[in-house]
């Protein structure tokens, strides 16, 4: 299942520099397997020991934050958009 | 004097150079102003800061500021007011209200936060500043670029109240209506942020941005005569602000400034409606569960908050609390602090007021001691909220005769 994954600025060193790129997964934590295969340590910088997501970490799944859908297991299809994206401060 | 060592990301320690940057690449923890305390220690003294203008910029040196002040040169120093009406009406002995409602140039404590941002920008040779905003920190991007003479971009949810985009709008911003929740227009910003070379206040500046907001508590304890108050209630809406009144206080207690060794509670306020942070404080949790906000608090409906980890940690560690206030609360008590002390704030000052309020009649706060109610914003931006609930005026025609008889009415009415 190919899926678009927005890369932020702080993984572009891992991502050789590409902002946009492909990657294949049934579930945002396959996905994240996928991702690692293709840009070793990138897991790392996206889950803590535990393999929990980092707390200050956010994937959104078509513009959803997956803390509103069913988080790392939440599903992916074909054409799907994910968003890595730092917490941000405002008001 | 050197008084700034670069960056340091609040989770893991590592360094960064001085740069508009935000995020530790390593764990995506937050970057914050790294000084070097050592250099500031018996440099800056009360007599220093007294010696300073009349407004933040008396606490120049513990802001990331290297050269001049570029704008808001008028921000701040705004009155904290023994509130003995307040204090009458609720029981205690001692309220004061710390009133940013009367901030220049925008009437709420985002022009604290701006000014710092927008100096910084300059320093680092941007010509376009940006921000995501609920409303306030839109009005004062637009005022203080204006000031600047910057190109600004705004984003704003496109259910904001009308008055809000006026105060915006007023000063030729590049204005942008999102269909969608602040959560939505953050997110959005953070990506837009990424591809356009742009001073976004909340961004890539937020290291510098949040430091202004240290300001607000260092007028607290400075107007208090170097002494801390037992309790700060605090609007929470992305929980910066929390965060640095508290770090402001041990700012000034490593400096050697604060009279006494009281501890100050800090105390979280947030709409039922959008609370997360709050539940945090109640549920006794580190794990920050993002909401949908659904509030007439427009300025504080941040359902995911980048600083809620944080705001909580500074409760507890203060031994403080929160308090949730609902819609008909927060009128309340915007109604309450208006009949008492003459102050008309927005609605999260009501949100502020329903939470002190409450916390007082829980016991949480001991009516015997001294208190501080943060108020950050000016009701006249957020009329419609209060327009229901208001009695209608008395309308006569210009004659004396037509005045004697309302005026009878009105008596005959309330006796």
């Amino acid at each position: 299942m190919p899926v678009l994954v927005r890369i932020p600025t702080p993984l572009r060193t891992l991502t050789k520099g590409s902002a946009e790129i492909q990657a294949k997964g049934d579930t945002v934590d396959t996905l994240i397997g996928d991702l690692e295969r293709q840009f070793p340590g990138l897991k790392d910088r996206l889950l803590d020991e535990a393999g929990e997501l980092r707390r200050f970490i956010n994937i959104y799944v078509n513009q959803e934050d997956i803390r509103f859908l069913q988080a790392k297991k939440t599903a992916l299809k074909d054409g799907d958009e994910v968003s890595i994206v730092p917490a941000i401060a405002g008001g | 004097m050197e008084k700034l060592n670069g960056l340091r990301c609040r989770e893991c320690g590592r360094h960064y150079p001085a740069a508009p940057t935000h995020v530790c690449e390593f764990c995506f923890g937050p970057l914050e102003v790294d000084y070097r305390y050592d250099a500031l220690k018996g440099v800056v003294t009360r007599d220093s800061i007294a010696a300073g203008p009349p407004s933040m910029w008396r606490y120049k040196e513990l802001l990331p500021i290297d050269g001049d002040v570029a704008v808001g040169h008028h921000v701040g120093f705004t009155p904290l007011i023994r509130a003995r009406n307040l204090a009458d009406e609720l029981g205690c002995r001692e309220i004061w209200v710390k009133n940013d409602s009367v901030c220049h140039p925008t009437w709420s404590f985002k022009d604290r936060v701006v000014s710092v941002a927008i100096t910084k920008a300059r320093e680092f040779g941007f010509d376009t500043v940006a921000c995501a905003s609920t409303g306030n920190l839109a009005n004062s991007v637009a005022a203080q670029a204006a000031e600047g003479r910057l190109k600004s971009y705004i984003f704003i949810p496109a259910d904001l109240e009308q008055g809000k985009v006026i105060a915006t709008l007023v000063y030729s911003p590049t204005l942008v209506a999102v269909h969608g929740t602040y959560d939505e227009v953050n997110r959005l910003c953070s990506e837009i942020a990424d591809k356009y070379r742009w001073a976004f206040v909340n961004v890539n500046f937020r290291p510098y941005y949040s430091e202004g907001s240290k300001s607000y508590g260092f007028e607290i304890v400075e107007q208090l005569g170097w002494r801390t108050p037992a309790h700060i209630v605090v609007p929470c809406a992305g929980g910066s602000l929390i965060t640095k009144i508290w770090k402001a206080i041990k700012e000034l207690k490593l400096l050697g400034l604060i009279d006494g060794q009281r501890g100050t509670r800090m105390h979280a306020a947030q709409a039922l409606g959008c609370g997360p942070i709050v539940t945090m404080i109640k549920n006794d949790t580190d794990v920050l569960v993002p909401v949908r906000p659904n509030t007439i608090a427009k300025s504080l409906a941040i359902g995911n908050p980048a600083d809620g980890y944080y705001a909580y940690k500074v409760t507890k560690e203060s031994g403080g609390s929160g308090e949730h206030a609902t819609d008909e609360e927060i009128v309340e008590g915007m109604l309450l602090l208006a009949r008492t002390e003459g102050i008309f704030t927005e609605t999260a000052g009501g949100v502020t007021i329903a939470a002190a309020k409450k916390l007082i009649e829980r016991g949480v706060i001991p009516r015997e001691e001294s208190i501080v109610i943060c108020i950050t914003g000016n009701g006249l931006k957020t009329p419609d909220s209060l327009q229901d609930r208001l009695d209608a005026h008395v309308k006569i025609k210009p004659s004396l005769s037509a005045f004697d008889r309302a005026l009878a009415d009105l008596k005959s009415q309330t006796s």
